[in-house]
């Protein structure tokens, strides 16, 4: 498609003006950006870099339409941020947003981690990650921890001829195919470094915050939410003191931390309701989540005993 | 003499955006795209040499022009053809079949005549080019 508007434009008189406004709605991405805007929380950072690069396409779809167009433009991607900060549902909406205005052609999007590129003896490598890259031609490949694509400490690990490979695609195919990486900051700052390459033909760099503690109340109300679940007052509050808790302790992943806890808590608030078998529910009590669901959670008896070890140790 | 088999046979030769539409038609459909290739061009001879694996799951043509492109920088001078696998109950076999790479110079094929019993006749055709080992019939 790509190819046929670049040809067109080619063949076509190119127009002088264009109306921005009708331009802007017959690629139809507002809703995309509309919907980004309201389904993720927080981001604000990432929501505008989008914007921007959504306006940026849609001026190079319109300087070619002019006749103006130089090259086809580098749309390689890099998240970085800590686990659950959104990066996944990004990426899903930036190949909906590419899509529409036409530099995808199909819109899909292909996550895969090392496992799916790196084979397990010579020669089974290329042909699993061109088989991955086949499967992902046309829409957004997206490369999940993308670091352990490189692994220094072992010479022959077959993780840089995948990354050859890669290298070769994102030059020789920009118009077929793009490729998100996404991954810790830390360690993707580390694969950068290594890999100069990749660094130089990935045009956008997004780096996603970590979620502060109003953020998390909010994804979590929404999440509740959208499986008709809702917080008594009481309940919210304890939540608000569950979210202050678990982000000091280790292995805390954001979003999904958040979603996880919330899984667990309509067990313990299912149980609650089956212990009591000889009443008459009504749709309130099986929606509403109470203080004593959240309270019973692991992490603040963890917290507590942390808190006496610390206190007898002084 | 130029081999026509399968679609698109009688037509010129497809480009290679003609190529890429067909394969988008036939990934749009949900079947298997193969590359199969030979330097043996006799009617019957069906099984052609497989280039990698069927193709199942794609999404976009490029990926299997890309592999083409790979087929012909090495078998450039023999025939290439696309070949369509439907998978679903009932149908289980190709579905569609063209010609995308053809040798510079076809020499086409001699008819055999062989008199046997009576004076009934035995007719075979031999493709010249496969009078030569293979791998030299087109070079």
């Amino acid at each position: 498609m790509m190819q046929a508007t670049q040809a067109d434009a080619k063949e076509a008189t190119p127009v002088d003006t264009i109306d921005l406004r009708r331009e802007f709605e017959s690629v139809d991405i507002a809703p995309v950006l509309e919907q980004l805007d309201r389904e993720l929380v927080g981001l604000v950072p990432v929501k505008t870099r989008i914007r921007e690069i959504a306006s940026l396409l849609l001026m190079e779809r319109i300087r070619q339409k002019m006749g103006l167009a130089t090259t086809f433009p580098t749309l390689h991607m890099s998240f970085t941020g800590n686990p659950g900060t959104g990066k996944t549902t990004v990426a899903l909406r930036m190949a909906g947003i590419l899509h529409r205005l036409g530099f995808v052609r199909r819109g899909h999007v292909i996550s895969v981690t090392r496992d799916d590129l790196v084979g397990q003896y010579i020669g089974h490598t290329a042909p699993k990650t061109k088989e991955v890259l086949k499967k992902a031609m046309g829409g957004v490949l997206f490369i999940d921890e993308a670091y352990y694509l490189y692994r220094p400490e072992n010479e022959r690990d077959y993780g840089q001829e995948s990354i050859e490979i890669l290298l070769q695609i994102m030059e020789s195919q920009r118009e077929d195919l793009v490729v998100i990486l996404a991954g810790y900051a830390d360690r993707m700052e580390k694969f950068f470094q290594s890999n100069p390459g990749f660094r130089s033909r990935i045009a956008h760099h997004i780096d996603f915050p970590d979620y502060s503690e109003g953020e998390l109340l909010t994804i979590a109300e929404m999440m509740l939410d959208g499986q008709n679940y809702r917080f008594t007052p009481e309940a919210r509050v304890a939540f608000e003191k569950y979210i202050a808790v678990r982000k000091t302790q280790p292995l805390f992943s954001n979003a999904r931390s958040i979603r996880n806890a919330l899984d667990r808590v309509r067990l313990r608030q299912a149980n609650r309701l089956v212990s009591r078998l000889d009443r008459v529910l009504t749709s309130d009590d099986v929606m509403s989540i109470e203080a004593s669901d959240v309270l019973a959670s692991r992490v603040f008896a963890q917290a507590d005993s942390k808190g006496d070890v610390r206190a007898e140790s002084k | 003499m130029r081999v026509t088999q399968g679609c698109f046979s009688f037509l010129p030769d497809l480009t290679d955006e003609q190529i890429a539409a067909q394969i988008q038609y036939c990934l749009e459909k949900g079947w298997a795209v193969n590359i199969e290739f030979t330097d043996d061009p006799h009617p019957r001879n069906t099984y052609w040499e497989m280039w990698g694996l069927p193709m199942f799951d794609l999404r976009d043509a490029a990926g299997i022009m890309r592999e083409l492109a790979e087929c012909r920088k090495i078998y450039g001078d023999r025939y290439i053809r696309i070949s369509a696998f439907d998978s679903s109950h009932g149908w289980e076999s190709t579905r569609l079949s063209f010609i995308v790479n053809r040798p510079k110079n076809e020499p086409g094929f001699r008819l055999d005549r062989q008199e046997t019993v009576g004076r009934n006749m035995r007719y075979s055709t031999r493709s010249y080019a496969a009078e030569r080992p293979e791998g030299e019939r087109y070079s």
